[in-house]
């Protein structure tokens, strides 16, 4: 369909497309992603403000500095790292269209990610039965709601990844499954840079404090 | 003029062939460099090797910075030509939200904290 726009004074008309052209399939997705992302961004950004305000509201419960163990976080900290880049090789790895060694570091991805939140849940269980549960104090309820928001994210990517392994190994690094991921690549980098804010914000000036 | 126009939009819209995807140099680098500005701040809250407490948080707040654009650029191959701006557009944006949301939180409770009286001497004042 052409619309035809009222000539100006003088001259021709001019002529629109009205309608929307063909585009290919998935060509809008990484935008579209990067765009949920960000929205992501903004709930974490509300969290890291509640972590902000009540963080110092120990309820004369324990602090910081009674509960995290720097070394066991740099470790956790170092897992996430490793799984980026070997996410990385996971998609030059795809682009040479090599499915074998694709699945493999996408493997080795997850079992990183799953060390992770391994290591995470353990220290949750830690704190828990010393009595620094969410319901001890302000400090606790936005720490947990923090990281925990955080490693729920994790656990989803997880579930993402091995959903894309099977997909990858029945129907091959088509385009559609290429496209599906860049976005978990996107999603897996994203949560890396929220752990940064995490262990910054919450674990280094926490023990500070 | 109808030819060009043509091949511009052409030009718009190949999306899938601007965005970069990195190299294994590139993403090596960024991995180095990560690693680097994870073990910084580590080792200087775990050391305490600056003196004062103040100086320490701001200065890992800069690497958390600095490593927050590493991951940008290197992981995430942030440019100002991905998907003809609009992810940067996108991105800045929420920068200035999370901005506003942040420290408008944290001024506006830290004001409350300070400017609240406390319960004893409210009901003192009956």
């Amino acid at each position: 369909m052409t619309v035809a726009v009222n000539p100006t004074q003088t001259g021709e008309p001019v002529f629109y497309l009205a309608d929307e052209h063909p585009h290919p399939e998935g060509y809008s997705t990484s935008l579209g992603f990067w765009i949920y992302l960000m929205s992501d961004c903004l709930i974490f950004a509300i969290l890291f403000a509640t972590f902000g305000v009540l963080g110092g509201n120990y309820a004369a419960g324990p602090a910081p500095k009674d509960l995290f163990e720097l070394p066991l976080v740099a470790v956790n900290t170092s897992m996430l790292l490793l799984s980026s880049i070997t996410y990385g090789f996971a998609m030059l790895t795809m682009q040479q269209n090599k499915i074998a060694q694709t699945q493999m570091w996408l493997a080795i991805t997850g079992l990183f990610g799953l060390a992770f939140i391994g290591i995470e849940l353990s220290e949750f269980a830690h704190m828990i039965h010393e009595g620094a549960t969410p319901q001890r104090s302000a400090f606790l309820s936005a720490f947990f709601t923090l990281v925990g928001t955080h490693g729920l994210h994790v656990s989803c990517g997880l579930i993402w990844l091995v959903t894309l392994m099977v997909q990858v190994q029945k129907f091959g690094l088509i385009e559609a499954n290429r496209r599906r991921l860049m976005c978990l690549s996107m999603f897996w980098h994203f949560l890396d840079v929220v752990w940064i804010g995490v262990f910054t914000f919450v674990y280094l000036l926490g023990v500070l404090r | 003029m109808n030819t060009d126009s043509h091949a511009a939009h052409a030009d718009d819209h190949h999306h899938g062939d601007s965005h970069s995807h990195g190299t294994f140099s590139t993403y090596m680098l960024g991995f180095v460099l990560s690693v680097v500005l994870t073990a910084i701040p580590f080792w200087l809250v775990m050391s305490g090797a600056l003196p004062s407490k103040q100086i320490t948080a701001l200065v890992i707040m800069a690497f958390a910075v600095v490593q927050i654009v590493v991951h940008m650029v290197y992981f995430l191959h942030m440019s100002p030509k991905s998907e003809n701006g609009w992810s940067m557009m996108a991105l800045i944006f929420t920068i200035v939200m999370v901005v506003i949301a942040l420290s408008g939180s944290l001024w506006v409770m830290n004001h409350l904290n300070s400017n609240m009286m406390p319960i004893h001497q409210m009901t003192g004042m009956k």
